[in-house]
């Protein structure tokens, strides 16, 4: 069963998505103003529909050999540098399992929670495309390496979108698999180009069961998978570069009817793109019904630039893959400490128990240290790790500081994120690092300078230019002025020349102290201290 | 001890006359050359050359689809200076081998018989073909084959049907009571058996010392039995497949076509191991063997499968079969008789998984990467198609469809995880047998002995392979080792083989169950001098065969 959509306002935004849309301007809304939960309520005296998505995750494998072949894995490399006999499907050549490939997999599962399979089974699949050179993919159909695991993700919702909701995806399996190579088409010489440096790549295909009910949550759920890979290494998991790849199957009904037919929309290479497509997807399929149409299970290829889902031509005709078990590869047996066999060689066999101990924090694991151990928003510690590098950087300006983490983390967020967002960088193209960043923030935590004088800092040393924030603070003379007689005469020489305002303050209006206090400031250029000059100039004048 | 009479093969004052036979212990072929090349009786160029000259001698026999010359001299003019230098990599160092063509040799044309992949050069060796040249072997040439392996005749491959060399033997001739005139040989020339039967003519009619063939439902044993020469196939797992164009994958084997069984043993213990680049192959290590030469057979026990005792076994076969029953009988080995109970279930099931298999290995040759591209241009898929009908020819499309066909979802029950099961039954038969006491499993290799080509062609290629393939594909079902031994002529002066069919990697006792019995067996040798005569006389004077 579908988990059935959240009650109540159902603007669910993502955790990842909040924070880089507050931050960066003219951020795009994610699902185009078209939310499908208020589309449902639209219907006034029918049944709301309801959406079903499920999702089928391709993530390439993070290894230095292709899966069954010894070719060098590279996202860069001109076409068809790294095909090896058996990538290219010479009679004869026979695949040889890539251990690698078999421990990210485990290593995959046994971090969304499946059971792994002891025993797994390799099986062809069958069909004729140009970028598949032996007329079959190796498969895991039968019998995969990981089954019923489960993803945990968070997003925000109701109205304001301050509410975080963890929900849960059921994980069907994982299965190892090739990828293919790539077409190239020429239309103008009808001409197609074929590269096979991907053939041969191994994936690890991540299915999800449909309980997922919009973009958003699709979105949110492959944004968690995607950490997790990342923090595992199992996969690089770029979606930009191909690494991670979506479909999504997508149905509407009304609740308590079974579920509708399906379509499944590929090509989607971003999470917005996913996020998208889905909701696109659900809106046509609603309207098509509520029109008196149907829908047919069909592929459909998400158009980013039109923003709508549109058929795939050549996948039209129903295929049969006839698939059949791989002979060429045995089954796959996977051991734990129980089921080892003594004397044994190591690098014969894969021990689930020796990865399960060698897993890293996931990301869940690590957010939850960073609220419990610095004392910062479960937002903050959600931004920090949707940012590559950032929670590095963070918990680095804090060792290396004496200000209060939760002080570090405004900066951090608002400030260098913010910076990066604007210019989009990276936490590693950044010209700020976190040596000048901890450098910045200890002049601000010892006074020596003011916070705007920080900021003014931070601008310089986003330049670039190598000096570090010490050197910009002296040449730029922003210094707090710590001589308490040079703030005394300073003070005193504004005073007398507004003789009006202290007439005002001293007849009751206290608030003409913040000009005076404001001319103060730029009298010393922003160098004194704002609460000492105010504490100066409240002396002076009750006296 | 063996007696000095029972000459594997080598002919008298014939092709290699020059290793006249040795009083007393007979080791094989092999190693009597490797000792005559050893003590410099022969240089590997010379035997490079002879064998060279009898392949041109025989060259209507049809038995290499290509002769390498060049290399092979070369690679023989390499061994010469091992020789020289006494430093001789082992008992294949110098022995002219032949190489089924559907064996991958880098930088030599690979066709497998088809037009699909004829001009195909491979970049690479397959692992038992790289093994040979480790150790010295002179890869003489590529023999012919069915197209693809498909067929049990060696008649359907594009480069023309493989002739037995029998077929111009003295033996035969003289029974069948025609003369040896060439001129009326087209009606009555026989055909090998199949599908290596490039590889077993290449054997028998001694242009090679040993040849590698391929073994999916029989192709070894079957041009063996009826070429008269020794034909293995090992146990499926110990011999790479790596580099070998499949047909089935799960029963492929390379095959071993050899003079007598000592030589066998040899060419094993070479080809046999553990290979990183065929994953089912298996990793304990294989100790190679030499054969003993006093044999006891008392101790045996010999199964003779009562199912295969059938309608369409010849009686001469059969009278064979009984006889070589009764020798080991008589030196005191049991001999029982036992039930493979699922055997008439075997050839269907067999053709259910084989097509399967080829429907999916096929699908590789589309044209794109290598091999044959139809000049069609309209689209992606007719540019296939008409590459793959151009490519292929009638058996293997019609392999094609039907492995498909049982791999289509709605019968892929019905009939592909059927015959799994039935597959299962038949391997267990056999381990039931084996549990039972008995060591080694004695059978005829073929219903009878060869027959003409014009009678062959008369049955279509899938009606003969059924019929052909009855005695050998349940070892490869079942994965067991099996070795057909050339036993006696037929009343037309033709090879009749037996099968032996072994434990799994008990290769060892295999063998040397089938060297005794070769012992006894006294299998004549194949008489073509009066062929080579007739067939060229001006370049055998040239070649002056005898010492």
């Amino acid at each position: 069963m579908a988990a059935p959509m959240s009650g109540g306002g159902r603007l669910c935004r993502l955790a990842w998505r909040r924070r880089a849309g507050a931050l960066h301007s003219g951020a795009q809304p994610a699902a185009l103003g078209r939310e499908p939960g208020k589309v449902a309520e639209t219907q006034s005296g029918v049944a709301p529909w309801r959406a079903v998505v499920g999702l089928e995750v391709h993530a390439q494998i993070n290894s230095n050999s292709k899966i069954f072949s010894g070719s060098q894995v590279q996202f860069t490399a001109p076409p068809n540098s790294l095909v090896s006999f058996f990538d290219a499907s010479l009679p004869g050549t026979l695949p040889v399992l890539n251990r690698r490939c078999v421990e990210a997999a485990v290593m995959t599962g046994l971090a969304l929670s499946c059971s792994i399979n002891k025993k797994s089974l390799f099986d062809r699949k069958h069909y004729f495309y140009a970028d598949l050179p032996a007329g079959y993919q190796i498969t895991q159909q039968r019998l995969p390496i990981a089954v019923n695991g489960n993803l945990s993700y968070t997003l925000y919702v109701g109205a304001k979108q301050s509410q975080m909701v963890t929900k849960n995806v059921r994980i069907k399996q994982i299965q190892l698999e090739q990828d293919s190579g790539k077409s190239l088409h020429n239309d103008a010489r009808s001409q197609t180009f074929i590269d096979l440096n991907r053939a041969g790549v191994g994936l690890m295909e991540v299915v999800m069961e449909p309980d997922m009910c919009c973009g958003e949550e699709a979105a949110a759920a492959v944004r968690e998978l995607q950490l997790i890979l990342q923090t595992l290494g199992s996969s690089q998991a770029i979606m930009a570069e191909g690494q991670l790849r979506v479909d999504a199957n997508v149905s509407v009904r009304h609740p308590g009817e079974p579920y509708g037919v399906r379509t499944e929309v590929k090509n989607i290479n971003s999470l917005r793109f996913l996020a998208r497509a889905v909701d696109y997807e659900i809106q046509r399929q609603i309207e098509e019904l509520e029109n008196g149409g149907t829908i047919l299970n069909e592929t459909r290829a998400f158009d980013y630039k039109l923003g709508c889902t549109i058929p795939m031509r050549d996948k039209e005709g129903k295929q049969d893959y006839r698939f059949m078990p791989e002979p060429n590869l045995p089954p796959l047996i996977l051991y734990d400490a129980k089921s080892l066999p003594a004397n044994i060689d190591d690098q014969q066999v894969v021990n689930i128990d020796w990865i399960q101990e060698r897993l890293p924090d996931l990301p869940s694991v690590k957010r939850a240290r960073l609220v419990e151990q610095y004392g910062i928003l479960p937002e903050h510690s959600f931004t920090l790790l949707n940012e590559d590098g950032l929670m590095e950087l963070f918990e680095d300006v804090v060792r290396k500081t004496q200000m209060n983490p939760k002080k570090v983390i405004g900066w951090v967020i608002s400030e260098l994120l913010g910076h990066l967002k604007q210019y989009d960088l990276t936490v590693k193209e950044s010209p700020v690092n976190s040596v000048s960043l901890a450098d910045l923030l200890n002049l601000l935590e010892r006074g020596v300078i003011s916070s705007s004088a920080a900021k003014q800092v931070l601008e310089e040393l986003w330049k670039g230019e190598g000096k570090t924030p010490l050197q910009i603070v002296k040449e730029k003379r922003l210094e707090l002025i710590q001589n308490q007689r040079e703030l005394d005469q300073i003070c005193q020489a504004v005073m007398e020349g507004h003789q009006e305002e202290v007439m005002e303050i001293k007849a009751g209006n206290k608030k003409v102290l913040n000009k005076l206090i404001g001319l103060v400031q730029r009298a010393t250029q922003r160098r004194a201290d704002p609460i000492l000059v105010k504490q100066i100039l409240e002396k002076k004048l009750s006296q | 001890m063996a007696k000095p009479d029972v000459n594997p093969a080598i002919q008298d004052g014939g092709a290699h006359g020059f290793l006249s036979p040795a009083a007393g212990f007979r080791p094989g072929v092999v190693s009597r050359v490797s000792t005559a090349l050893k003590e410099g009786q022969v240089s590997p160029t010379e035997l490079c050359q002879r064998c060279l000259s009898l392949i041109k001698a025989t060259k209507f026999l049809n038995a290499y689809i290509t002769v390498t010359e060049d290399t092979a001299l070369r690679q023989a003019e390499e061994s010469e200076k091992r020789y020289r230098r006494g430093q001789s990599l082992g008992d294949l160092d110098g022995i002219p081998v032949a190489v089924k063509d559907n064996f991958s040799t880098t930088g030599i044309e690979t066709t497998c018989a088809s037009n699909m992949l004829k001009g195909y050069i491979p970049p690479y060796s397959a692992t038992v073909v790289q093994k040979l040249l480790d150790q010295g072997a002179v890869l003489i040439g590529k023999t012919n084959l069915d197209e693809f392996a498909m067929g049990s005749g060696s008649t359907d491959g594009i480069f023309g049907p493989v002739r037995n060399p029998w077929s111009y033997s003295k033996q035969y001739r003289e029974k069948c009571g025609q003369n040896s005139h060439l001129e009326n040989e087209d009606s009555s020339w026989l055909i090998t058996g199949g599908s290596s039967g490039g590889s077993a003519a290449a054997v028998s009619s001694f242009t090679c010392f040993a040849a590698l063939g391929s073994d999916t439902g029989g192709s070894t044993r079957n041009p063996a039995a009826h070429c008269g020469v020794v034909g293995l196939k090992p146990t499926y797992g110990l011999v790479s497949r790596h580099g070998l164009i499949p047909l089935v994958n799960s029963m492929d084997v390379p095959g071993i076509l050899t003079r007598c069984v000592d030589d066998a043993a040899t060419v094993l213990g070479v080809l046999a191991g553990h290979d990183p680049k065929d994953s089912t192959t298996v990793q304990d290590p294989f100790n190679p063997f030499k054969l003993p030469s006093v044999i006891d057979v008392s101790k045996l026990c010999i199964g003779i499968p009562k199912e295969y005792h059938i309608p369409g076994l010849s009686s001469e076969t059969l009278a064979v079969w009984s006889k070589a029953a009764d020798l080991f009988e008589n030196a005191g080995a049991r001999v029982i008789e036992v039930s493979l109970p699922h055997t008439c279930y075997s050839i269907v099931c067999y053709h259910v998984l084989c097509t399967a298999e080829v429907a999916s290995n096929m699908a590789r040759f589309d044209g794109l990467e290598y091999g044959h591209r139809s000049n069609m241009d309209k689209s992606t898929e007719s540019m296939y198609a008409a590459t793959r009908r151009e490519g292929f020819n009638d058996v293997v499309r019609g392999r094609i469809l039907s492995g498909n066909y049982f791999l289509l979802k709605q019968n892929y029950e019905k009939y592909f995880i059927k015959a799994q099961k039935v597959r299962r039954l038949i391997a267990n038969d056999f381990v039931n047998v084996f549990s039972s006491g008995v060591d080694v499993l004695l059978t005829p290799t073929t219903l009878r002995d060869a027959v003409p080509y014009v009678e062959f062609i008369k049955e279509d290629n899938r009606t003969r392979s059924a019929q052909d393939d009855i005695f050998t594909q349940a070892a490869n079902m079942s994965g067991l080792p099996a070795v057909s031994i050339p036993t006696a002529l037929s009343e037309k002066g033709l090879p009749i083989g037996l099968q032996f069919v072994g434990r799994a990697f008990q290769e060892l006792q295999l063998l040397t169950v089938a060297k005794w019995f070769e012992k006894q067996a006294k299998f004549p040798i194949l008489q073509l001098q009066e062929m080579l005569d007739h067939a060229d006389a001006l370049s055998h004077q040239k070649i002056s065969l005898s010492s």
